[in-house]
């Protein structure tokens, strides 16, 4: 039986932007104010819906959700930022109307250079409760932005945190992008210095991966990216760079001054129960995981959220430990054994001994009394160990 | 009891793609004993395998009755044969049988290196053969040409050979009484002793095994106690028959003349060999047919489950494969990267396929083979003669005096433009050249001897290529000839791998070698060490590669906490895991195995 107080984070997907990237393999798309309206009046019948079946919850003797805590909320996209003036604050104030918001809760929400041409947007973000941004930069050189198909330049981002920053944004992260074509270690290392100088929060630091179905992947043969060597140089200098300049590294590609750690995001590596709204969202609410259809057309015209879910699975015992292993061992910190027999009623040694064991003899993997975390080279071949715990 | 002069026992023979299933098709439909709705495409081109891939491998007959001109109902056995060349050894046993043959040529291409292989095969056999030009509705189609072709290189009358389109009916009234007129009737003496070929023979679980046979004198029905020749195994027939389409049709009696089926509760294929005579136990005939000489594997590769634990899968389903397939042997083996499996003998490298492909598909195996061997001759230093079918068990260099190779005659028939690119091919592959016969203006057959291990990999491809298509090939066993030979090892991160080592022409062994190492190259993945891939010949590295160490293996970002996909990328990677061999401490993929049978860049 779950307490009542156990908290909730939630998840807002805002699947619009103003042009599709060309490395984008997310359930995002240019689309027309009428439908971007439509799409938030579809979101707020959603976040009510919850509240209209805490009935139906405490009939059946479960705790409704829209009495648990919310302890952090994260609006992405797409780009949530492209929405018109005063849609973030509808939403908002619906789920302050449905859910209990901590006070303290860290509410995220992803912007775009290029996307806010009206400043009167990032105070109506403050209304909202907004306390966090994430602002998608990816490189500091423009030849980069357009080889990846970003709408904006260096300068147009400058002004954006600038304006961020004025509006009183205390918490920022900047994402960063190695790997692109046409890109090299000397550009990158730009990229990052005068990424650093701004000063954000946070920053997140990914590599390009060529996914399928996207543009990028259909010219995968024409595609000029940085040698192996080069990206992996590149990789290195990142984590050295960023610890240099005091950004601590909390996960494979997260880096933050201390305290600034997203909240929201370590939450899906602890598997902390969340809800998602919008297309395509994924939700884990007690062992069960579930995501809404990434049919546009059809959430839109969904009468009931029950039509909306799809793919509901409820983890069996051995597939939380799966989780458990391969999510907790994303983080610097590692995972706890304690936690582990606390969570499984089994202690992890009689689970994984060898597993364990075989990893840290390779290296990629050490245990410290209670914790257990990959070592350097371990978050470097994160997949290699990660694989190792799957049944 | 039915009269021999109103039964015609035939076959049709033709170069592939000829014609050959969609005559026997018209010829079965117009008897009217299949409505057209109840015609499959191809009635008798039963397996799976052989629709789709538009080749009969394995002999089928049918009976059927036509009503002639004359106002006589005749009996037709038609008795399928292959068109491959790795099955000459199945069309002489359906040759056998037979009394006479259609030849099929296409009115556009002419004659090809098969026709002439099987039109020979079936004059040795002493059987008279008319041809049938098909396909004359195609606009390139240029019957008289072919029909002068077939006059001055065959040396047949074909005049009045039908002209037919067999996929459009055209034509097959004529071909029907063709078959009546021109194939002559048996004549054999149905109060002699018992006297039958066994050209065929399948299992059936219920029925035991099913001998298929041509009387060639006397009579056999139920009760009948027959004893076979070779064997000496004795038995009483349960049921006779004959093949209606598709299905066996019991009768009361066969006779002197007729092809059909005996069954006996016989439960050993072995009792029962292809070749044989049958003949009665109380009254045996003096003396068995000549049958004919039992062929012997030409090519060999070892055949392992993916899966270890399906061993005794794959040994049951051998078993059972050449129950109907008695030119397949197999012996077990043990290999140290890919555990415990068998080596198989096939006639050729089709003939491999078709068995490789029967395996996964029929029984669900899923199969690693190893490259394609041919047996060569080790003559030990202590006189002995050892037939090596197995790359690792050729002896120690010091224990052999010298080693022999099978050599083919080829013949290779290409319009004059190909010529040239053609004996290039040829040259590359160490042949010997022998003549050039022009068979008309722009065409020839070009006469070579080649080693038999040079054309098992991928001749057949090149060939194509080469010639764009136009050229075809035959070939038949010559013999054995002194050769300079060597066994190349592959040593991936120090260690020999057994199920890599191959026998080759030491002339080509570095080329070979060096391809080798830069496909095994591309086919294992990094591991979290370098991993060294060396060629050797005697302990000596005549080749190199390296793997480079993985160094970073991470996912990106977790998106809007989208997990599932995180994990069934994991999977994915766990999986590809599953399904490598172990060496060592080096996993290598199942598919590194064979990919190294395709080493021609072209």
């Amino acid at each position: 039986m779950k307490k009542a107080e156990e908290s909730l984070r939630l998840y807002l997907h805002i699947p619009f932007c103003v042009r599709k990237c060309l490395y984008c393999d997310f359930l995002s798309a240019p689309a027309t104010e009428t439908v971007q309206r439509q799409y938030v009046d579809a979101l707020i019948r959603e976040l009510r819906a919850v509240k209209e079946n805490a009935e139906n919850d405490s009939r059946e003797g479960k705790i409704p959700l829209s009495l648990r805590r919310i302890s952090s909320i994260y609006i992405g996209g797409g780009t949530p930022s492209i929405l018109p003036c005063g849609e973030i604050e509808r939403i908002m104030e619906t789920v302050y109307s449905v859910f209990a918001v901590e006070d303290t809760a860290e509410i995220s929400m992803e912007l775009n250079p290029g996307t806010i041409s009206d400043k009167q947007l990032l105070q109506s973000y403050r209304r909202s409760g907004i306390n966090r941004l994430s602002i998608g930069l990816q490189s500091t050189v423009d030849s980069e932005l357009r080889a990846l198909g970003r709408i904006h330049t260096w300068q147009d981002f400058c002004e954006t945190y600038d304006a961020v920053r004025q509006s009183g944004f205390q918490n920022i992260n900047v994402d960063l992008m190695a790997a692109i074509p046409g890109q090299d270690l000397a550009s990158y290392l730009t990229s990052l210095h005068r990424v650093i100088s701004l000063k954000p929060e946070h920053i997140s630091a990914y590599s390009l991966i060529v996914e399928e179905n996207t543009p990028f992947y259909e010219q995968r043969d024409m595609l000029v990216l940085p040698s192996e060597e080069e990206e992996r140089e590149m990789y290195e200098q990142t984590k050295q760079v960023l610890s240099e300049a005091g950004y601590e590294r909390y996960e494979i590609s997260n880096y933050a001054r201390k305290g600034y750690e997203c909240r929201h995001n370590t939450g899906y590596w602890r598997r902390d129960s969340y809800l998602g709204f919008g297309i395509g969202a994924a939700s884990l609410i007690d062992n069960t995981r579930f995501h809404n259809t990434e049919d546009l057309e059809k959430y839109l015209n969904s009468s009931s959220i029950m039509e909306i879910r799809e793919d509901e699975q409820v983890l069996t015992g051995k597939d939380q430990m799966e989780e458990f292993m391969f999510l907790g061992l994303r983080m610097t910190e590692g995972i706890s054994k304690k936690k582990f027999q606390d969570s499984f009623a089994v202690s992890i040694d009689e689970i994984y001994a060898t597993q364990l064991d075989e990893l840290e003899k390779e290296g990629l993997l050490y245990v410290e009394k209670d914790r257990i975390r990959l070592t350097k080279r371990g978050l470097d071949l994160s997949n290699v160990a990660m694989a190792e715990f799957l049944f | 009891m039915i009269d021999q002069s109103k039964v015609r026992n035939f076959c049709i023979v033709a170069h592939i793609d000829h014609g050959k299933s969609t005559l026997a098709d018209r010829i079965i439909e117009k008897t009217g004993l299949l409505t057209e709705r109840e015609m499959q495409n191809q009635v008798l081109d039963n397996m799976e395998l052989e629709r789709e891939r538009g080749i009969t491998i394995k002999a089928q007959t049918v009976r059927i009755v036509y009503k002639a001109q004359d106002g006589e109902e005749y009996i037709f056995n038609l008795i399928d044969t292959p068109g491959h060349v790795d099955f000459n050894y199945e069309v002489s046993r359906s040759l056998a049988a037979c009394d006479g043959a259609i030849l099929v040529v296409d009115a556009a291409q002419g004659i090809e290196a098969q026709t002439l292989a099987n039109v020979y095969l079936a004059l040795d056999h002493d059987l008279d053969v008319f041809p049938v030009i098909n396909k004359i509705d195609l606009p390139s189609a240029e019957p008289a040409k072919v029909i002068e072709e077939i006059e001055d290189v065959i040396g047949i009358e074909a005049q009045d050979a039908p002209l037919i389109s067999a996929k459009n009916g055209i034509g097959i009234e004529d071909v029907l009484e063709q078959i009546v007129k021109k194939i002559p009737a048996p004549k054999g003496n149905p109060d002699a002793p018992l006297k039958a070929l066994i050209f065929d023979s399948v299992y059936d679980p219920y029925k035991g095994v099913i001998i298929f046979c041509r009387l060639m004198d006397g009579r056999v029905k139920k009760g009948t106690r027959i004893k076979m020749f070779a064997t000496g195994t004795e038995c009483e027939v349960v049921e006779v028959g004959y093949f209606g389409p598709g299905r066996f049709m019991p009768c009361d009696e066969l006779t002197a003349g007729l092809v059909g089926y005996i069954t006996a509760s016989i439960k050993n294929v072995k009792d029962t060999q292809v070749g044989d005579t049958v003949t009665e136990a109380d009254r045996p005939c003096d003396q068995a047919l000549p049958g004919y000489k039992k062929v012997n594997s030409m090519v060999y590769c070892g055949v392992y489950p993916a899966d270890a634990a399906k061993y005794p899968e794959l040994r049951d389903a051998l078993e059972k494969l050449q129950l109907n397939d008695a030119s397949l042997n197999y012996e077990p083996e043990t290999s140290i990267a890919l555990g415990f499996g068998f080596r198989c003998g096939f006639l050729g490298l089709l003939h491999l396929d078709v068995i490789q492909e029967r395996l996964e598909r029929e029984y669900n195996l899923d199969l690693v083979t190893t490259a394609p061997g041919v047996v060569y001759k080790v003559h030990r230093t202590n006189g002995e003669v050892l037939e090596l079918t197995n790359p690792s068990n050729l002896p120690d260099p010091s224990e052999i005096e010298y080693m022999e190779e099978p050599i083919v005659n080829a013949e290779i028939m290409v319009t004059s433009e190909y010529i040239g690119p053609i004996m290039q091919l040829c040259q590359e592959r160490r042949g010997v050249y022998l003549s050039t016969e022009y068979i008309e203006a722009n065409r020839a057959v070009l006469k070579y001897e080649l080693p038999l291990n040079e054309i098992i990999y991928d001749f057949f491809d090149a060939l194509k290529s080469r010639s764009k298509g136009y050229a075809s090939f035959d070939y038949e066993l010559k013999g054995y000839e002194r050769s300079s030979l060597v066994k190349l090892d592959i040593l991936i991160n120090k260690e020999d791998v057994d199920a890599l080592s191959f026998i080759v022409f030491e002339g080509s062994a570095y080329e070979r070698g060096r391809k080798m190492c830069e496909k095994l190259k591309e086919e294992i993945p990094r591991h979290l060490f370098e991993i060294p891939i060396q060629a050797a010949v005697g302990g000596k590295v005549i080749a190199r590669e390296t793997v480079k160490a993985m160094r970073k293996d991470v996912l990106a970002k977790c998106y809007g906490g989208d997990i599932s996909r995180k994990k069934k990328l994991l999977e994915k990677q766990k999986e590809g895991k599953k399904r490598m061999r172990q060496v060592g401490n080096v996993e290598i993929p199942q598919s590194a195995f064979m990919s190294v049978l395709k080493l021609d860049d072209k």
